[in-house]
């Protein structure tokens, strides 16, 4: 009774003060940790692989002449699949933006992040189960008319199993996060520029040219690389369809293979040096994948300063 | 004397040069009827009648356009086919991938035991005599089920204390600081984190720490929470930011520490964003498959101990299904199988996504009087 309850309350209160702020910066700097033990414990795992004699190695030439065809193939697949969901994925934006009507617009919105909500085992399943063989009268199509061009060299797979069609399914991957980043740059494009070009009389497509596009570019850009590091460190949609071989030109017979797959295929049942060397492999793609991420995210604070967005 | 000519126009200067406003829709009609006719020589299908309509509605519409209009208007037409014509591109794969998974997962879900057994037991033998004999698929998924559901409720206790204290610092202690800016910089790195090498990290991690080969349902919850965490943080955070310093400095003037004023008043005026932020990051890392496979092995049986033994869980479930069939010449029972856990994954990641709604309005904060 005779205690000063607002001395003792406050010394309370100062201790807990002290443990909350402590326990945020923990969780703060166990994040910072985190990301460091990342890169620690696959560069401590991979070492074994980067030091063997070459000729222990799957394929007896080294690590460096492993990894060189699966990177290749990474970046074929990636690439493909940025190539078939970026005009698509930008026309969507613009749709969901700037024609769909105002009412319909959100839930347009919602139906494209239905395509990132569904898993990516699901989308392997469907890619080998059902695009492959429905997929594969076109590649034969292909083969005996363009077979000249070294990519459609046939004779074509039987089975559509293919890094085309992979790539296909890639596309599908990317395409909700390259439609739902350049949305949010398209909406932030200033009223008054679009306001200004359609009173000076341009066409929708005309006003989208000159306000919106020059607008949303670095975003774009940015939106793309970000999807550019999902489609290279995507697993499942390339495990599951292509039936994977050594590097090849073309791209619709079986053959080539990419990092995230060769991992998932092999891992489980690997041991000793293999685990090493998939773990080299891992790093390599965490390295790839930094670095592309690492550009947009870069593209996207420079964006930030001069625009006034935010 | 000007000598008034009579006029016999009937559309205005301004309308003039114009096309009617039924021409897209005769268009279409005159599309869809060659596309038909087109497609009746080469032999009939859905998807290349939609084609080869589109592209006809698409040159028909330009072309007029172009003649009556001039090239800005047919260009504008152009562009409007093409950006409609993109989105209905879009929605093909969506319509695709969850019929395919309907009509292939249905006769496995209702398949008698479907949900409430493992495969424990269930060999090729069996599936052949299946196929052959034409008795019911055996085997089931209540071993995924329950790995998929222990998995995740590890990963979700490990990473939502974790984000949300981080996402509190940021908004709350950061200031700005370069800490703060590190750890804001670095949690967007680790969202472009391929999910197969954070399996492969927390892989590395339980080899180097506890012994080679080390397999269990923690290290898989480990590989979830490094591709959680940061979408729990991102969430929390822009919750967090947006509620109103008001609040903050009514608290502060009466009295209250900084940390009750956190827990008493910021935490439940955002608690209905940070739940369904949570919720959405689960129904992620539920769909997840590689980082399990690299980290949990598979099973085929139940094992009710995430820290010891190989743990089955529903996407690689579904992976090993179709890539290994229980029985390698007759794979249509695995498939039928897979497709059946597909469906549920597929119901799982919809319930969580609409429970994140739900759960955004329902605990959101009474609205000012």
């Amino acid at each position: 009774m005779t205690t000063n309850s607002l001395t003792t309350s406050q010394g309370a209160g100062r201790a807990g003060d002290k443990v909350f702020s402590g326990a945020t910066l923990a969780a703060g700097c166990l994040i910072l940790l985190v990301l460091f033990g990342v890169a620690l414990f696959l560069v401590i795992q991979a070492i074994p692989a980067l030091v063997a004699p070459p000729a222990d190695i799957q394929g007896g030439h080294g690590f460096f002449a492993y990894i060189g065809p699966i990177v290749v193939g990474t970046l074929i697949a990636a690439v493909i699949a940025l190539v078939i969901a970026t005009p698509v994925a930008i026309g969507v934006a613009l749709f969901i933006s700037h024609y769909a009507p105002r009412k319909l617009a959100s839930g347009l919105g919602y139906v494209v992040d239905l395509l990132a909500a569904i898993p990516s085992v699901v989308y392997g399943a469907w890619g080998a189960a059902f695009l492959a063989p429905q997929i594969s009268p076109a590649y034969n199509w292909l083969a005996s008319t363009m077979g000249w061009l070294p990519i459609f060299q046939g004779p074509a797979s039987a089975t559509g199993k293919t890094i085309l069609t992979a790539s296909i399914v890639l596309s599908v991957m990317v395409l909700p996060i390259i439609t739902s980043l350049s949305r949010e740059i398209f909406l932030q494009t200033p009223k008054l520029h679009e306001e200004a070009a359609l009173a000076l009389g341009a066409t929708r497509w005309e006003m989208i040219k000159m306000a919106v596009l020059p607008f949303g570019r670095p975003g774009i850009v940015s939106a793309v690389m970000l999807g550019l590091g999902r489609a290279l460190g995507e697993t499942m949609a390339v495990a599951l369809v292509l039936s994977s071989g050594v590097l090849t030109a073309s791209l619709i017979q079986s053959g080539n293979q990419t990092i995230a797959a060769e991992i998932a295929l092999n891992f489980p049942e690997a041991s000793g040096l293999k685990v090493s060397t998939l773990i080299a492999a891992g790093l390599v793609l965490f390295v790839i994948t930094l670095g592309v991420n690492m550009i947009a995210r870069w593209i996207i604070t420079r964006h930030k300063e001069f625009s006034g967005a935010n | 004397m000007t000598v008034t000519a009579p006029v016999a126009r009937k559309r205005s200067a301004l309308t003039k040069g114009q096309l009617p406003a039924f021409a897209p829709y005769v268009v279409l009609a005159v599309a869809l009827v060659l596309g038909a006719a087109i497609l009746a020589l080469i032999g009939f299908n859905a998807f290349g009648w939609g084609l080869v309509s589109a592209i006809l509605f698409t040159i028909g519409l330009v072309g007029w356009s172009a003649a009556v209009e001039g090239g800005r208007k047919s260009s504008d037409k152009l562009a409007t086919c093409l950006i409609v014509g993109s989105f209905l591109v879009a929605l093909l794969p969506l319509i695709s991938v969850i019929w395919a998974v309907l009509v292939n997962g249905i006769p496995g879900i209702i398949s008698p035991g479907f949900l409430t057994t493992s495969m424990n037991g269930v060999t090729g033998a069996l599936d052949n005599k299946s196929v052959d004999e034409g008795t019911k698929v055996l085997g089931g998924i209540y071993h995924a089920l329950l790995g998929t559901v222990q998995i995740t409720l590890l990963a979700t206790v490990i990473s939502v204390p974790v984000g949300l204290l981080t996402a509190i610092y940021l908004v709350e202690y950061g200031n700005d600081r370069a800490l703060a800016r590190a750890i804001t910089f670095f949690v967007d790195v680790m969202t472009g984190i391929p999910s197969i090498v954070a399996g492969l990290f927390a892989a590395a991690f339980f080899f180097a720490v506890v012994g080679p080969g080390t397999k269990t349902g923690a290290v898989a919850a480990v590989a979830l929470s490094v591709l959680m965490i940061p979408v729990v943080v991102r969430s929390s955070e822009e919750m967090l930011k947006i509620v109103p310093n008001e609040l903050r400095e009514a608290a502060y003037a009466l009295g209250v520490r900084k940390w009750r004023t956190i827990l008493k008043v910021v935490i439940p005026t955002a608690i209905s964003g940070i739940a369904s932020g949570v919720t959405l990051a689960i129904a992620r890392v539920i769909g997840e498959t590689a980082p399990i496979l690299v980290t949990a092995g598979f099973a085929t049986t139940i094992n009710n101990n995430v820290f010891g033994g190989w743990m089955a869980s529903l996407p690689t479930f579904i992976y090993t299904q179709i890539l290994n069939p229980t029985s390698p010449s007759n794979p249509d029972p695995s498939s039928q199988r897979a497709w059946g856990a597909a469906l549920v994954l597929i119901i799982l990641v919809m319930i969580l996504n609409l429970g994140a709604r739900l759960i955004a309005r329902i605990f959101a904060p009474k609205a000012g009087r």
